[in-house]
């Protein structure tokens, strides 16, 4: 069954905030090979200007992705999952995201083009702090083909 | 005073090479890559799975190759200085069991916005001689 176009315009969330942590930059600095040390060590972070960790630029699909999980698992959607290719990612920082930073997600489905059995489905995650300023946009599209 | 590690503008030229690195990716990478991001999809670490689903063989998450990518900005640009980056996942990279996927990863000056003190860097990340990224571009607030 073919995604279904009309879901275009949906949004979920805001979802449980994800609290960024020290122990998960870390352990994503050292996935990515990223080699700062103010993603690591408290007190270069805090020479550079940040109050903590800093995140490297590609964290926020962390939780991005926890929010589009809703959006590919939503029976109304129609997205087989197992038939998912990442097609393409961007992400649009107002500042970096820091360690104690309490982060609120809402994803909407921004657009969904179909051709050739295939369906491309981009999503737009809006990241806010707990003050509800922003911090991130994470735009994903998957390209989902027809079983 | 902090001390800010954001790149000089000044002096900067289109075409330049401002970071390079060449990356082993294994299947302790991927391990490593889905336990810190929470991709957890079997195509990254099950071979019979990924077959089923028409690919060569277990394959690297395109996230991470997009982050070692950055990684290799933020070499060059410093934490926290990346405030625009994206890419098209054009290739996937079979990771083989035992062995490594060598993957080359160059950054260059793509542009420069004098009015913004930013610069676009163009990346070119290729395996096997054959480009895994489109359209790949970071945008980086300089001094």
């Amino acid at each position: 069954m073919p995604v279904n176009a009309d879901a275009v315009g949906r949004s979920y969330g805001p979802f449980e905030p994800y609290e960024v942590t020290r122990v998960k930059i870390r352990e994503f600095a050292d996935a990515v090979d990223a080699y700062s040390g103010a993603y690591r060590d408290v007190a270069v972070a805090q020479a550079e200007g940040y109050a903590d960790l800093v995140a490297p630029t590609t964290f926020a699909v962390v939780i991005a992705q926890k929010a589009e999980f809703h959006v590919v698992t939503d029976p109304e959607v129609g997205v087989d999952f197992s038939m998912v290719v990442h097609g393409e990612e961007r992400f649009t920082h107002v500042r970096p995201l820091v360690a104690g930073d309490v982060i609120s997600t809402t994803v909407h489905i921004d657009s969904i083009k179909q051709r050739a059995g295939i369906s491309m489905v981009t999503t737009r995650s809006e990241l806010v702090d707990a003050d509800g300023a922003p911090v991130s946009t994470v735009y994903s599209t998957l390209a989902v083909r027809e079983a | 005073m902090t001390e800010s590690t954001s790149p000089s503008f000044d002096g900067l030229e289109k075409g330049q090479t401002v970071a390079e690195r060449e990356v082993a990716i294994t299947r302790d990478t991927l391990v490593r890559y889905a336990g810190a991001s929470g991709d957890f999809n079997p195509i990254h670490y099950n071979d019979i799975i990924a077959e089923e689903v028409g690919l060569p063989g277990v394959i690297a998450h395109g996230m991470l190759t997009m982050g070692i990518g950055a990684s290799v900005v933020e070499e060059w640009a410093g934490a926290g200085n990346v405030s625009d980056y994206q890419v098209r996942f054009t290739r996937p990279i079979p990771v083989p069991n035992p062995g490594a996927a060598s993957v080359a990863v160059v950054a260059r000056i793509g542009a420069l916005d004098e009015e913004r003190r930013t610069a676009r860097v163009d990346l070119t990340v290729e395996f096997e001689g054959a480009k895994v990224l489109g359209k790949a571009q970071a945008i980086v607030d300089c001094e």
